[in-house]
């Protein structure tokens, strides 16, 4: 099965590497693909360096644009399976194990690799926390299906999911309204446990009054997009 | 202290319906997707406020009688109107300003581009110019 995992990156210089070489570790047929969001460091030659192939954006699109920048890579290439990891080394490649399965023994489209569906916490902000929870309940309402973390970026994805997304994916902080998109298209979802460990370097782009922002515009995008028919017709791969 | 003007019933049913239709104009923009959340969201605010202001007449008086508008509350309703009308132009000025430098960015993107082509098309790809590079991003 071609598989691609999609990294999108801006600014990680310092943790890009570490990523790449997790994932390879893992999986040595996977192609790794860095998407550079108008990074002003060192970010696509690092990646380079470390076998990724790099797709450098001409301006920073904010993470909904470069992961759909390899969504759309990877339907043209047609990949049959996309692996999504932050480009931070929030993500460890070695708990992909679960999430692959649910995937690929097609007992969901989109498998998320949550951090509150399992026992172990997740040690955060407890303001952070609690916007995780408001949002989870949200999608988990519109979705009619108990979801724990909708704002993780550590997702396996089927070429159904690749294809829709290559065609229309939300701007911005995308995966809480990528959720309920991909459930409007019946696409099925699931989630399994992982831990994250701290961010290895740099900052979370949501902080301070972005929170605000971003919990407004994303409660506006999921209200609105659930009253919405299907986004755009898709066609089965 | 003057006695303070009430609002009239008209005005507050008119600026009520008006704020109303303000807000599904936008939320239905929003669902046809021909408007962004991301650029919506002044305008939901600016709805809700002046739909909060509008209806609650005694909050529009209370408000008035601290600017000393005693004797016509609604003048605050324009005033904050027109606020955020500014507000919301001023946003667009910046939008406009990052989507002006974005299209610099990608004109001269694509020049390069281009040359890079037209340099491989003509020559074969070994003898590309070293010259080709990516153009830096810009300072955010």
């Amino acid at each position: 099965m071609r598989r691609i995992a999609i990294i999108p990156a801006f600014n990680e210089q310092d943790a890009i590497g570490a990523v790449i070489d997790e994932l390879i570790a893992f999986d040595p047929d996977v192609d790794v693909l860095v998407v550079d969001d108008g990074s002003h460091d060192e970010t696509a030659d690092r990646a380079r360096q470390h076998g990724a192939r790099v797709i450098s954006l001409p301006f920073n699109l904010g993470i909904g644009g470069a992961v759909q920048t390899g969504f759309r890579y990877a339907a043209q290439c047609g990949y049959e399976l996309a692996i999504r990891v932050d480009g931070d080394g929030q993500h460890d490649p070695a708990e992909l194990g679960p999430l692959l399965d649910i995937v690929v023994s097609g007992q969901a489209d989109v498998c998320v690799g949550s951090r509150f569906a399992g026992a172990e916490g997740y040690r955060s902000s407890a303001t952070r926390r609690v916007g995780i929870r408001i949002l989870a309940r949200t999608v988990s309402l519109l979705t009619a299906q108990r979801l724990t973390d909708t704002t993780s970026g550590f997702q396996v994805l089927n070429r159904r999911a690749i294809v829709l997304f290559a065609a229309d994916y939300p701007h911005d902080y995308p995966e809480v309204e990528a959720a309920v998109m991909a459930h409007k298209h019946r696409l099925q979802l699931a989630e399994a446990p992982v831990r994250m460990r701290e961010r290895a370097a740099g900052r979370s782009s949501i902080r301070g009054a972005r929170t605000v922002y971003y919990m407004a515009k994303v409660m506006l995008a999921i209200v609105i997009g659930s009253l919405r028919r299907k986004a755009t017709p898709l066609e089965d791969a | 202290m003057i006695a303070s003007g009430q609002t009239p019933l008209a005005v507050s049913l008119a600026a009520t319906a008006a704020s109303l239709l303000l807000l599904f104009v936008v939320f239905e923009l929003i669902r046809s997707r021909r408007l962004r959340e991301r650029y919506a969201l002044l305008w939901v605010l600016t709805g809700l406020v002046l739909l909060v202001l509008s209806a609650w007449r005694g909050g529009l008086n209370v408000i008035a009688g601290w600017f000393g508008v005693s004797t016509y509350p609604p003048a605050v309703l324009f005033a904050v109107a027109l606020l955020f009308v500014l507000a919301v132009l001023l946003h667009y000025s910046t939008v406009i300003s990052k989507l002006a430098d974005q299209n610099v960015i990608l004109a001269q993107r694509v020049a390069l581009l281009e040359l890079e082509v037209s340099a491989r098309s003509e020559t074969g790809p070994e003898s590309l110019p070293d010259a080709v590079a990516a153009p830096e991003a810009p300072a955010s």
